[in-house]
């Protein structure tokens, strides 16, 4: 074991980017090496019993395992890349990071700098280009920089609203020698990440809460950054509000409360879209408004008086307007409402809610979990998975209708549980997020839910699994089509499948390949028995479930519709 | 309804940040008027002063947006009537200018202007002023023959008086727990 002795008089640059990521209680890296970086994976060597670094097999690959281990672990997400395309494949996953707020520090290796503009081997400017994706980035040129930089890096990315953030090194300054000190970062003179909770607002939030008839919280992914999970708990039943969630809160509530409503946004819950168009008072919570949650701004939520608790000034007004704005972090900002907030009883509005669900129970959920089809069904698919795991697996989704269904039938028992690619979208993000999952949790059930599409777009990180022994579960719900696509295609393009029919190799051999078991299912008969067998496996294990090919997914919000005019089927 | 705001930001001095600023425009498809950047009075603290005409929610928004910056000390907006602003330019006419003297220097007199430089070919003519007295100069001495016209980007000095100074003491004592009143 290599013991950096602070007496030492130099270390390289690449070591000094090893003692700074052990210095900021980093355990796990994952990355991909190239010329650029080979110095810094030349320093790794002496440490490998200090820092795990996970081989992925495309660098896109690593910046999502970072985000899964990042989710489901609250630390941030450690990524090592080369220069040029190493680089550029980070792209991606920096840009996911960024629109769902999770906390990544990439370090890239860079050509000499005395090469820097001239198109060397391998020189891009990546700097320039993650510039939109990152909330902050540098180039480091010189050793003695480079501790300062990973620092600064580090504060960044974790503190406040948190994200990705890049430092670009070059060559020369990983092989110069410097002399090691590293100093935790714990201010920047410009930058303010955490607004000071201001009590004034706090009392004009508490006061539209206290005189509502109908209040309703929409809780998003900020409640699970700050920690606010109890909090938002006992304002809710203090007060009797309803609670529904974004598609990134997940978990953040108990999805069995009696005040637990259901699931926002395109594909959501009845309830929870519908009546957002008759509360009085509208308590946002870390949540952004994203259009797949507001559906038409012009007709959302009108009528009520709106209350958002935001840590992100810029976020405040962006959307929809705020009545009143409690800028700061949700748990501070909660805590100090809660001795405001009076006890009451909102009976009335909250057997609203019950009778949307019973309505959708009827309409979409019956037939959906305990289809009527001869195919299997999606959804029948994640409620058994649901009933097997009781709600307790850590569950990452990719892109499509899988994710859709997965984020209506799961029902995540536990806050961090639930990892998907919101704002972006990104097709690819499930399977090599759940390898970070399960590296960050290791004691957990980490399961994959996949599509054919996605699966296929990052199915190379089968290696990863296959490398560094990581026991993930992957079920892949295959229905031979780009599902989601397919299904526009069939409400809004007259049924022009354009390009959306997936011709699909065999799965499981696949899996096989890389030494991971896998099973194919096509029959309801032995859905029950397979999914057992997955989730008790003790190694990583694929199972193909055949789905119907073409099953859409209810209820919907169409485009330029308001969440008031959501359909059910 | 669309207005002129001025943007004065205030930065950190570091490589890149402008892209990053410009990024911000380019993104939402607001097009950059004029802008300038250099030293404010405090060392190592830059200044940026862009023009954009957009709507009041737009111009929110972007400095919104860019004091979201790690490295955006801060960023106000402006409209025309709380600054005092000026644009220099410089024209280049034909010395044939000279031949109709009397009728030249009293162009540049009454347009306050001055002249910088005789060749034999050409004249070089400094304006300073805001944007309209500029293009009345221009006007002025099209007649001439303009050979060469360039217009630098705003500069802009705000009316309240606040200096930068007491604002970066503040910043400092909040960069840990800032109090930042969005609704005021």
């Amino acid at each position: 074991m290599k013991k950096h002795n602070k007496y030492q008089t130099e270390v390289t640059g690449a070591e000094a980017v090893i003692l700074s990521l052990l210095d900021a209680q980093v355990t796990d890296v994952f990355g991909y090496p190239g010329g650029a970086i080979m110095p810094v994976y030349d320093a790794l060597y002496d440490y490998m019993d200090q820092l795990n670094h996970y081989l992925v097999r495309h660098e896109q690959g690593a910046t999502h395992a970072a985000q899964g281990y990042s989710r489901v672990s609250g630390k941030p997400g450690v990524v090592f890349a080369t220069s040029g395309p190493g680089a550029t494949n980070l792209i991606t996953g920096i840009a996911d990071a960024q629109i769902d707020s999770t906390p990544l520090v990439c370090i890239t290796g860079q050509v000499h700098s005395h090469l820097l503009g001239t198109d060397a081997f391998q020189e891009t400017d990546v700097v320039g280009i993650s510039m939109p994706v990152t909330k902050w980035n540098i180039q480091v040129t010189k050793a003695e920089d480079i501790a300062p930089a990973i620092a600064k890096a580090f504060y960044i990315a974790t503190s406040g609203r948190p994200g990705p953030v890049l430092v670009d090194i070059t060559k020369d300054a990983q092989f110069g020698k410097t002399k090691y000190v590293y100093e935790k970062c714990e201010s920047i003179r410009s930058y303010f990440p955490c607004p000071k909770v201001n009590e004034e607002e706090v009392s004009k939030a508490a006061e539209l809460i206290n005189n509502a008839q109908r209040p309703y919280i929409l809780c998003g992914h900020g409640v699970l950054l700050s920690g606010a999970e109890k909090q938002l708990l006992d304002l809710a039943e203090k007060a009797n509000i309803p609670v529904a969630s974004t598609l990134l809160g997940l978990g953040a509530f108990p999805p069995t409360h009696e005040l637990y409503v259901g699931y926002l946004g395109m594909h959501g819950n009845y309830g929870p879209n519908l009546l957002t168009n008759e509360c009085d008072v509208l308590i946002a919570i870390g949540m952004r408004f994203d259009d797949r949650v507001t559906g038409n701004v012009s007709k959302y939520a009108k009528q009520a008086k709106v209350v958002h608790f935001e840590i992100d000034p810029s976020e405040v007004n962006k959307i929809i307007h705020a009545d009143v704005a409690v800028l700061g972090d949700a748990k501070e900002a909660l805590e100090l409402l809660l001795p405001k907030v009076k006890a009451q009883k909102h009976a009335q509005w909250l057997q609203k809610f019950t009778e949307c669900a019973k309505v959708e129970f009827e309409k979409v959920v019956k037939n959906a979990v305990n289809p009527a089809t001869e195919k299997l069904r999606m959804a029948e698919v994640i409620h058994q998975f649901h009933q097997l795991s009781e709600g307790n697996a850590i569950v990452v989704t990719d892109v499509g209708q899988h994710q859709m269904i997965t984020s209506r039938y799961y029902k995540f028992n536990h806050p961090n549980h639930n990892v998907t690619s919101g704002g972006l979208g990104t097709m690819g993000f499930g399977l090599p997020a759940a390898v970070g999952a399960k590296v960050a949790q290791p004691n957990k059930e980490v399961v994959a839910v996949l599509g054919d599409g996605g699966f296929q777009m990052t199915i190379q990180e089968l290696g990863t699994i296959m490398q560094s022994d990581i026991p993930v579960k992957i079920l892949v719900l295959n229905n031979n089509f780009l599902g989601m696509v397919r299904q526009w295609q069939q409400l809004f393009f007259d049924r022009r499948y354009s390009f959306t029919e997936m011709k699909n190799p065999n799965f499981v051999a696949i899996a096989n390949c890389y030494n991971i078991k896998g099973k194919k299912v096509t029959e309801r008969k032995d859905l029950k028995e397979a999914l057992k067998e997955m989730y008790e496996s003790k190694e990583a294990y694929l199972l193909e479930v055949v789905v119907e090919n073409e099953e859409n997914v209810f209820p919907m919000i169409t485009t330029g519709a308001s969440v008031s005019e959501i359909i059910l089927e | 309804m669309e207005n002129t705001y001025t943007l004065s930001i205030f930065t950190e001095d570091k490589i890149g940040l402008l892209n990053r600023v410009t990024i911000i425009f380019t993104r939402r498809h607001i097009n950059i008027e004029s802008i300038t950047a250099s030293e404010s009075e405090v060392k190592g603290i830059y200044r940026y002063t862009i023009v954009v005409t957009v709507s009041q929610e737009q111009v929110e928004k972007l400095v919104g947006q860019i004091e979201k910056q790690v490295e955006v000390l801060k960023a106000f907006y402006h409209i025309n009537n709380d600054i005092l602003s000026r644009e220099m330019a410089l024209y280049k006419v034909s010395a044939d200018a000279l031949k109709e003297n009397e009728l030249f220097t009293r162009i540049v007199n009454e347009n306050h202007a001055k002249i910088l430089s005789i060749s034999p070919e050409f004249i070089v003519i400094e304006k300073t002023g805001d944007e309209r007295e500029i293009k009345h100069l221009f006007n002025d001495l099209e007649k001439f023959g303009m050979l060469e016209f360039v217009r630098s980007g705003r500069v802009a000095i705000t009316k309240p008086m606040k200096t930068l100074n007491t604002f970066l003491k503040e910043v400092e004592n909040n960069s840990k727990t800032t109090v930042k009143h969005f609704n005021k």
